[in-house]
């Protein structure tokens, strides 16, 4: 064992041991879904910042910004402005009326089996899509920790599944964070999440810190520097936009290719966040519509500050490491995968501030910092995909409705654990189809967060604003919404280096399209549906939605902690 | 309450009801009845106000970043002070542009929008109250 691994396997204990400790204090189904409705503003939007700032925020962009230069940029820029539609138009709203799950506000107007059927379905979509690159993140970490495991490994993993071979790294990591997960009672509470995006700020602001010490705290010879970088086919320097998508260069539908590439990923990245089931769970936390403004509020300036620093973590990677030499095991002409421009920046920062045994140190410690990031997301991830489907699908639609019978605990929570034990498998036959050079932040936003804003914004967004919206609206956008995204991006050009050179969808980022499917569905539904007149109590309930949304009456009240 | 009755194995967590009232179709009146109230008129009308336009505006503002890289490429990589050019700083201008409306935004909630609401709420207990 080397000494990275060794720093890199006590900080993730510490993390293990946090979150076992936080497990244990969770005993009622209010404090274990939605934390007693006790958690105050403050600490909320840590934990929101915690359940956002993925995989895909510290490595993906990072990443993105290390291979891409200012185009990467473009991602924590929109995924900061996504708070604005979630603060201006969901958080409160969802408060008010809501109670565990994203479903139980949507199946508040409609015909509760479909609904949350459905409402399941999306929700288990877009986390295994999200959980998918999270195991990429965290197969490219062991990857760089354990340089021979794969190597090691193959003779007892040489499996093909559906014709994917399975990646060595990424099932091992993937299966034992889900045993983890799944065994240790699957919390993603408020407290881990509130500990790692401590972790995650602290771990950017250190090598935000040194690569300006590098650079001797002069932004223009930083900036200098990174202009100095240049992409070898457009010619470009990293400082300017053209280098992920090139404009000018092909047409699509008569329009240029890069600006819709861009347009549409802008789209997803600040529409999709208020669909997102995980995130949208935590304000069910909180005591009332006020804490739920402020916990964005906390939430945005954590967020942002986090994102502003991904220009040193990212362009110091491009300035300092250099594309070519950012790979899973450094070596000429290695494969550059672009998820490990943090880690290698931190060893290049230990290496040059603390010596050698300071180059091991940091990547440890960054490594341990990206994993703990990585195993909060997945757990929180697994409760909002197992609560949607063992408490909206299997207590409220199979129990209630089709099997009836009294459901005990034991029974819920055996159900749910099997739901996040079959997620966390798709999501790891996902993550190899894909391949671990793929970047986190490009798979997150194009996949999860499209699935968001083309089936949960409309669904949301109409239940609470839109008299008229009804049972067959809401169904024909969370399931519509979602396998419109899911086939574009099946078909499109994917994420996988190198991508598909003859894709049958022209772009990667399927914003554009499926979005608006996503909300015509939604409306075409509706009249549909009011054509075989199959829902009139969802109109009659819109009034009671909408007062209870704008004022807080009637809503779930913070539970009494025993 | 409907979302209790759909829940018959979720024990309830004590939920601060809102008033109960016996048929569906009286329920349904008794919110209605609240909607068309001056007082709830006045909280839409002033979120709505306020929402609409900051919603149109930093939709706007965000979109602009992606159409002016695409459409203006030469003004955007136009250097301002050293090699920080047109294109950073409009980005970098996002966090701080999205801080600000956040701002105003919470300003205007943790007084006005509250006041309303409460309002709303007084006016249903009163109801209530008189109510047989």
């Amino acid at each position: 064992m080397n000494v990275t691994l060794v720093l890199f396997l006590i900080v993730v204990g510490i993390t293990l041991v946090i979150t076992g400790w936080a497990a244990r204090r969770t005993r009622t189904t209010v404090q274990f879904w939605a934390a007693g409705r006790s958690i105050k503003g403050w600490q909320n939007g840590l934990a929101i910042s915690g359940d956002y700032m993925s995989a895909a925020s510290f490595l993906g962009i990072a990443g993105l910004i290390a291979f891409n230069g200012y185009d990467g940029f473009m991602y924590s820029v929109g995924w900061l402005v996504a708070y604005l539609t979630v603060l201006f138009l969901i958080a409160e709203p969802m408060r008010n009326t809501g109670k565990y799950t994203l479903a139980d506000v949507i199946s508040y107007r409609m015909s509760p089996i479909p609904v949350r059927s459905a409402a399941a379905f999306s929700t288990v979509a877009v986390s295994a899509s999200y959980m998918m690159a999270q195991m990429i993140g965290a197969g490219s970490l062991i990857k760089i920790l354990i340089p021979s495991l794969d190597t090691a490994l193959k003779p007892w993993f040489n499996w093909t599944v559906l014709g994917t071979k399975l990646d060595p790294s990424i099932t091992l990591v993937g299966v034992l964070m889900m045993i983890y997960v799944i065994a240790g009672g699957m919390v993603a509470t408020t407290w881990v999440q509130i500990v790692k995006a401590i972790f995650l700020m602290g771990g950017a602001v250190l090598l935000s810190f040194l690569v300006m010490l590098h650079f001797g705290f002069n932004f223009g010879s930083f900036f200098d520097s990174i202009a100095g970088v240049k992409d070898s086919k457009s010619g470009l320097n990293f400082t300017q936009p053209g280098i992920l998508y090139a404009y000018g260069k092909t047409q699509v539908w008569g329009v240029d290719k890069a600006l819709l590439e861009n347009v549409s990923l802008g789209m997803a990245l600040i529409l999709g966040t208020a669909g997102l089931p995980h995130i949208l769970m935590r304000f069910f936390t909180v005591p009332n519509a006020k804490a739920a403004r402020q916990s964005v509020a906390w939430a945005m300036g954590l967020i942002g500050s986090f994102y502003i620093m991904t220009t040193f973590l990212g362009f110091g990677a491009a300035t300092l490491v250099g594309k070519a030499k950012i790979c899973a095991t450094v070596a000429p002409k290695c494969t550059p995968n672009s998820n490990l421009a943090a880690p290698r920046l931190a060893e290049y920062l230990g290496n040059s501030f603390f010596g050698t045994g300071g180059g091991e140190f940091l990547l440890a410690f960054i490594a341990a910092v990206a994993f703990a990031t990585i195993l909060a997301v997945v757990a929180g991830l697994t409760l909002a995909a197992s609560g949607a489907f063992s408490h909206d699908f299997y207590v409220n639609v199979v129990r209630t409705h089709i099997l009836h019978g009294q459901v005990s605990d034991r029974e819920q929570v055996l159900v749910a654990r099997i739901t996040a034990a079959l997620v966390g498998l798709l999501s790891i036959w996902l993550a190899a189809r894909v391949g671990a050079t793929a970047n986190v932040a490009a798979l997150v936003a194009g996949v999860a967060f499209v699935i968001a804003s083309a089936a949960n914004l409309p669904a949301i967004l109409f239940t609470l604003f839109w008299k008229r919206f009804n049972t067959w609206g809401a169904v024909a956008s969370l399931v519509g919404g979602s396998l419109v995204t899911i086939w574009l991006v099946a078909i499109g050009p994917g994420w996988t280096v190198p991508v598909n050179a003859n894709p049958a969808f022209p772009l990667q980022n399927v914003g554009i399209v499926s979005i608006p499917i996503g909300f015509v569905l939604a409306i075409v539904g509706t009249y549909l549906g009011e054509l075989v007149k199959a829902d009139r109590l969802a109109e009659q309930k819109f009034h009671e939605i909408d007062v209870r949304a704008q004022t807080g009456l009637g809503a779930e009240p913070v539970a009494d902690v025993a | 309450m409907e979302i209790e009755r759909s829940r018959p194995s979720q024990p309830s967590a004590g939920a601060q009801e809102a008033p109960k009232t016996g048929s569906k179709s009286e329920d349904a009146a008794y919110w209605e009845g609240l909607e068309h109230t001056e007082e709830f008129r006045q909280l839409v009308s002033a979120r709505l106000r306020f929402v609409l336009p900051a919603t149109v505006f930093f939709l706007v503002y965000y979109f602009l970043l992606p159409l002016l890289n695409g459409l203006a490429p030469n003004l955007m990589r136009t250097d301002v002070v050293g090699h920080v050019n047109i294109a950073y700083l409009f980005a970098l201008s996002q966090f701080f542009v999205a801080w600000l409306l956040a701002w105003f935004y919470i300003r205007r909630a943790n007084g006005l929008f509250d006041r309303l609401a409460a309002a709303v709420r007084d006016r249903a207990a009163r109801e209530r109250r008189a109510a047989p």
